[in-house]
C-alpha cells in the first residue's frame, strides 16, 4: 500500500447515507409487491409440552387463506439446519414447525397467511392449538442432573456435548503455585435487538420456476443454498437478495424457520408473501446471545506471574441449534489466555439443553465471554496480591517481538504491541491523577472505581479449515465501457459502510475517485458466491477480496495502457483519472480511453482477452487478532447502588485503518452494547419458562442519556495476514467494554471489601451488596 | 363501515375512508406508501416510528391514523422538500458526522433532532441525549449522533443571520 493516499485512511462521508437519511431506502417490511399476503406464525405459550391438536377452522372461517400446521408439512419441508459439528454432539434439529412437542416458547406451530395485516393478527387469534404441557427444564446445571425432566426423550439426559482443550503442562501449574485464586462468574444471556426485526417476502414466478427471497439477513449466499436445500430444489432456482438491513449483530447471521416457511408458501400458493416479526417475536423467536456460567482457577507465582488457568463452563445452548449454536462457546476456550503469556491452560465445555430459545452468535460470539473472564481474572489476581492491576498485567504480556505468537490453545496472534495500547490509554486517561482522584474522593465517602480492560480477539472469520461452511470471501471488479467501475462482492453489510470504504480502496487504486466507483452486494443474482458479513470479516477479508480483483484488473489496464503508449506496464502509475509514465505525467493516456480499448478491442496487445472483470476468491491464511486498552471510571452511590458511568478512553488497534470516521463509529457502538451487558441487560425466563424480559419495556437497553462521550484512539499494528494490513473492529468494542466497566464497579466497591459482582450489574444489586456488608460490619 | 378522514402529509392532501383500528404507522406506510417510517417494536418504546404531527415529535405507532384526522404531518421524506428541497441541517450533519450505520433508528432520531432544535436552538449536549432518550440506536453508540445534531444547530444558527 502506498504511503501517502489520497481515500484510504480519510474520514470520507458515507455513500450510503443520501438514501438512509432521506427515508428512500427499502428493508424487507417495505416491500411491496402486486396481490402480496402476509404471513403470521402461531407460536407456543408453553416452554414444554406435547401438541395434541391444531384447529385452524374458525381462522378460515374468518378469512383465512391457509392455514399449515407441522403435519402439512412433513416431508415437505428438511429441518432448521445446523452447520457446526462438535464431535459426539447430540442431534438437536428441529423442523420449520413443531410437530408433536414445542421445547420453548415462541416456537413455531403453524402458518396463517391473510390478505392484509389486520385479517390476518384477527386470524391468529382464532388458531387453536391444544397442548399438554411438560415439565419445563431451565436451570442448566439442574438440566444436567439426573432424573431431570428429558427434553430429548430418545436421549440419556440433555447434554449437548461435552469439549475440551488442554495446552501446556497444568497440573504443573497448579503444584507450583503460591497461590489459587478460584472464582464463579456469570455471563448472561443477552438478546441482541437488532432495530429492525426480521422480515422476509417471498415471490414464485412459476413459468420462470425463480423464487426470489428478500431477507433481512448478513448471508445471503449461505441463506440461499440453505433454502435450496429446506425446499428440496435446485439451487438455480432461488434468487436471495437482500435489502437494506437494519442492523444485525449476529442475530441476522443464521438460517430461520421463517425463511423457509414464507419461501415454502410463495410457491405452494402462487402469490408473494410477507413475514415481519413483531418485536415480542424478536425477542422470543430471534437467537440469544452468550448465556455462560464459567468456574475458573488461576494458578499464580507471588510476583504476579500468571502460571495457569483452569476453566469449566457451562453452555446454555437453549432447546434446539440453530446455524453455529455448538460452535460459540468454543470460540471462548480459544480466546481464554487473553492478551496474557499463560502456559499451561485447560478449558471444559459441557453444553446443556434448557427449554429456551437457541443460543449463537452475538456481537462477539464467544469472545466477550473469554475476554471478561480473563480480565476479571486478572483483577481478582492484583486484589489478592496487593499489586496494581496495571502491574499484572504489564507482567503477563508477551512482547511485540514474540509475535506471530503462538497460544497453549492453538492460535498463532498475528501481530500487536500490548504495551503501546496499555501505555496509550494512561496516558490519554491521566491514570495516576485519577488514583489520586479516588483516593481523595473516598475520604469524602465517594466512591469511584477504575477499570481496566486489555484484550485481543479473533476475528477476519477465517481459515476455512476451521469455518463451518468456508471463510473465504468473494469479489469481482468489473469496469463498464464508460470507464466506472463496479464491484461485485460476496460481503453483505448491514450499517458497516463497505459501500464506501470498498469505494475508497478501488478509488485509491485506479487512481479514480469514489464517486467513480459502485459497490454491490446482497443479491445471489448479481455477486459472486460469498460466505457473508459477521465475525468482523467484511474488510479484512472481503476487502482483502476487492483488493486482489483490483490488482488484476489494474495489471491489465496497465498492459492495455503500455501498448497504447509503447511504455513498459511497470513503469506506469495511475492517478487522477489517468494512466501514465511514472517520471513523465505528459506521456498518458486517459483512463476511460484505456478502458474503451478493452472493449472495443481494436488495439488489444496480441493475445489478451477483451473485456475487465476480475474475480478473486480470497482464503485467508489465519485470523486477525485485533487488540487494545480500555479504561473506565464510574462512580457507585454508596446508598442507592446506582453506577454512573463518568469516563471512557478506549484504545484500540485494528491494523491499518481505511476510513476512520467508520472505524470510530463501530468503536463507539461496540462499546455501547457492552454497557448494556455490564449495567442494563439480561434475558429472563421465570420459572414456567416464560420470557418475561419479553419487550422493550423490560428489556433495557442504553439510551442516548445512559453514556457518556468516549475518548477514542488508536495504535496501529498493521496485519500480516493480508495485504490491506486490516485486522477488523465490528466487534472490539463489545469485546473489551464489559469488563472495564466491571472491573470499575468492583474497584469502586473495594473498600466494601467487595471483590466480585456478577453480570448484570444493577443498581438492587450493588445495593443488596453494600447492605450485606455494612451488616457484617 | 369505517371512518372518514382528511389530512395533509408532506405538503399533500389525503382523504380515506378507514377502519378505526388501523395504527398511524401503517396509514403511512401501507397506505400512503411512505416507507421512511420504520416499525421497530409494539411497545412505543423504540421511537423508530416518530413522525411530526402540526410540528411536534409523536410516536406514529402509537396514535390511530383517525386520530390524526385534520392534522399536518411531516415524514422522513418530506423533511427536504420542507427546507426548500436541499436537505434539512439535520439530515446534512447525520451525514457529516456518520451519524448513522444501518438507518433503520434513522428517520424517527432525525426528526426527534429537529423537534428539539426548533425549541432549543442551543442545546447542551445533556439536552441533546435527553430529548433523544425516546429513540433506541443499537449501532452508533449515538456519539455520531450527538455530533450531527450539534453539527444542525450551529448550521441552523448561521442560516438565520
Amino acid at each position: 500500500m502506498p504511503t501517502a493516499t489520497r481515500f484510504i485512511g480519510k474520514p470520507l462521508k458515507r455513500k450510503e447515507d443520501p438514501r438512509l437519511i432521506r427515508g428512500l431506502a427499502h428493508y424487507a417490511d417495505d416491500i411491496q409487491l402486486a396481490g402480496m399476503h402476509h404471513v403470521g406464525i402461531v407460536r407456543s405459550p408453553h416452554a414444554h409440552a406435547l401438541i395434541k391438536s391444531v384447529d385452524a377452522s374458525k381462522a378460515r372461517a374468518a378469512g383465512a387463506v391457509a392455514v399449515l400446521t407441522g403435519a402439512d408439512l412433513a416431508g415437505v419441508l428438511g429441518p432448521v439446519p445446523c452447520a457446526a459439528q462438535i464431535p459426539d454432539m447430540k442431534v438437536a434439529m428441529r423442523s420449520p414447525l413443531a410437530t408433536d412437542r414445542v421445547r420453548f416458547v415462541g416456537e413455531p406451530v403453524a402458518v396463517v397467511v391473510a390478505a392484509d395485516r389486520y385479517a390476518l393478527r384477527d386470524a391468529l387469534e382464532l388458531v387453536e392449538v391444544e397442548y399438554e404441557p411438560l415439565a419445563p427444564v431451565l436451570d442448566p446445571a439442574k438440566a444436567m442432573a439426573k432424573g431431570a425432566p428429558l427434553l430429548y426423550p430418545e436421549c440419556n439426559d440433555n447434554i449437548a456435548y461435552r469439549w475440551e482443550l488442554e495446552g501446556g503442562p497444568v497440573k504443573k501449574a497448579f503444584q507450583q503455585a503460591d497461590r489459587v485464586i478460584k472464582q464463579r462468574l456469570i455471563n448472561q444471556r443477552l438478546i441482541p435487538v437488532a432495530m429492525e426485526p426480521r422480515g422476509v417476502v417471498a415471490d414464485y414466478s412459476p413459468g420462470a420456476q425463480q423464487l426470489t427471497v428478500w431477507s433481512s439477513t448478513q448471508i445471503p449466499h449461505l441463506l440461499r443454498t440453505q433454502i435450496a436445500i429446506m425446499l428440496g430444489v435446485p439451487e438455480y432456482t432461488v434468487r436471495v437478495v437482500t435489502p437494506e438491513v437494519g442492523g444485525g449483530f449476529g442475530s441476522k447471521l443464521n438460517v430461520y424457520a421463517e425463511e423457509a416457511l414464507v419461501a415454502h408458501l410463495a410457491m405452494r400458493l402462487g402469490k408473494p408473501m410477507k413475514w415481519t416479526e413483531t418485536r415480542r417475536e424478536n425477542f422470543q423467536a430471534t437467537i440469544h446471545g452468550r448465556d455462560q456460567i464459567q468456574d475458573v482457577e488461576v494458578a499464580v507465582r507471588r510476583d504476579g506471574t500468571i502460571l495457569g488457568l483452569r476453566c469449566r463452563i457451562l453452555a446454555d445452548l437453549g432447546a434446539y441449534y440453530q446455524l453455529l449454536t455448538p460452535l460459540i462457546p468454543t470460540l471462548t476456550a480459544l480466546m481464554i489466555c487473553g492478551c496474557y503469556k499463560i502456559p499451561a491452560v485447560r478449558v471444559e465445555i459441557t453444553g446443556v439443553f434448557t427449554n429456551k430459545m437457541a443460543t449463537d452468535a452475538y456481537r462477539g460470539a464467544g469472545r466477550p465471554e473469554a475476554t471478561y473472564l480473563i480480565e476479571r481474572v486478572v483483577d481478582l489476581v492484583a486484589a489478592e496480591l496487593k499489586k496494581d492491576p496495571v502491574a499484572i498485567r504489564r507482567k503477563n504480556f508477551p512482547q511485540p517481538k514474540e509475535f506471530p505468537y503462538a497460544t497453549p490453545t492453538g492460535l498463532i496472534y498475528d501481530s500487536a504491541n500490548y504495551q503501546k495500547s496499555l501505555e496509550l490509554v494512561l496516558r490519554r486517561s491521566n491514570y495516576k491523577k485519577l488514583r489520586a482522584e479516588q483516593a481523595r474522593l473516598r475520604k469524602q465517602g465517594r466512591y469511584i472505581g477504575i477499570g481496566l480492560s486489555t484484550y485481543v480477539e479473533i476475528c477476519g472469520m477465517g481459515p476455512s479449515s476451521a469455518m463451518p461452511a468456508g471463510g473465504w470471501e468473494s469479489a469481482t471488479v468489473r469496469i463498464e465501457p464508460t470507464g466506472k467501475v463496479s464491484v461485485l462482492t460476496g460481503s453483505s453489510p448491514h450499517g458497516q459502510g463497505q459501500e464506501t470504504t470498498f469505494a475508497q480502496i478501488a478509488a485509491e487504486m485506479l487512481g479514480l475517485a469514489p464517486e467513480d466507483v459502485f459497490v454491490l452486494h446482497g443479491d445471489t443474482a448479481a455477486v459472486p458466491y460469498g460466505i457473508g458479513t459477521f465475525g468482523s470479516r467484511a474488510t479484512a477479508v472481503g476487502g482483502t477480496a476487492v483488493y486482489k480483483a483490483l490488482e488484476k484488473v489494474r495489471h491489465k489496464l496497465a498492459q492495455i495502457a503500455g501498448h497504447l503508449l509503447g511504455e513498459d506496464p511497470r513503469k506506469l502509475t495511475f492517478r487522477d483519472r489517468k494512466i501514465c509514465v511514472r517520471s513523465n505525467a505528459a506521456k498518458a493516456v486517459s483512463f476511460s480511453e484505456a478502458v474503451g480499448a478493452a472493449y472495443v478491442a481494436k488495439t488489444l496487445p496480441a493475445g489478451m482477452e477483451p473485456g475487465l472483470e476480475a474475480t478473486t476468491f480470497f482464503e485467508p491464511s489465519n485470523f486477525t487478532y485485533p487488540f487494545g486498552a480500555h479504561l473506565c471510571v464510574v462512580e457507585v452511590d454508596a446508598e442507592t447502588g446506582e453506577v454512573h458511568l463518568l469516563k471512557y478512553y478506549a484504545v484500540d488497534d485494528c491494523g491499518n485503518v481505511i476510513n476512520p470516521l467508520l472505524v470510530d463509529g463501530q468503536v463507539h457502538g461496540g462499546i455501547v452494547q457492552s454497557v448494556g451487558q455490564a449495567l442494563l441487560e439480561e434475558a429472563v425466563y421465570d420459572e414456567n419458562g416464560q420470557l418475561i424480559t419479553g419487550e422493550l419495556t423490560d428489556y433495557a437497553i442504553p439510551r442516548a442519556g445512559d453514556v457518556p462521550r468516549m475518548d477514542v484512539s488508536r495504535t496501529v499494528t498493521p496485519s500480516p495476514v493480508n495485504p490491506l494490513g486490516v485486522k477488523g473492529v465490528g466487534e472490539a468494542g463489545t469485546i473489551a467494554a464489559t469488563p472495564a466497566i466491571v472491573n470499575a464497579v468492583v474497584d469502586a466497591l473495594a473498600p466494601f471489601g467487595v471483590r466480585h459482582v456478577d453480570l448484570p450489574v444493577k443498581r438492587e444489586r450493588i445495593w443488596r451488596l453494600l447492605r450485606r456488608s455494612r451488616r457484617g460490619k | 363501515m369505517g371512518v372518514e378522514i382528511q389530512m395533509r402529509v408532506n405538503g399533500k392532501a389525503y382523504q380515506h375512508r378507514l377502519e378505526p383500528r388501523l395504527l398511524l404507522v401503517h396509514y403511512l406506510r401501507d397506505v400512503l406508501g411512505l416507507t421512511g417510517t420504520h416499525i421497530g417494536c409494539e411497545t412505543s418504546i423504540c421511537g423508530a416510528c416518530t413522525v411530526l404531527l402540526n410540528g411536534r415529535a409523536v410516536k406514529s405507532c402509537t396514535l390511530l391514523a383517525v386520530q390524526a384526522d385534520g392534522a399536518d404531518i411531516t415524514t422522513i421524506e418530506g423533511l427536504a422538500a420542507a427546507n426548500g428541497g436541499g436537505l434539512h441541517p439535520v439530515q446534512e450533519g447525520f451525514w457529516e458526522k456518520h451519524g448513522l450505520q444501518c438507518g433503520f433508528c434513522t428517520p424517527g432520531m432525525i426528526l426527534a433532532a429537529v423537534h428539539l432544535l426548533e425549541r432549543n436552538p442551543n442545546p447542551t449536549e445533556p439536552e441533546i441525549r435527553c430529548a433523544i432518550s425516546g429513540n433506541l440506536c443499537r449501532c452508533t453508540g449515538y456519539q455520531h449522533i450527538v455530533d450531527a445534531v450539534q453539527y444542525a444547530a450551529r448550521k441552523m444558527k448561521s442560516r438565520k443571520r
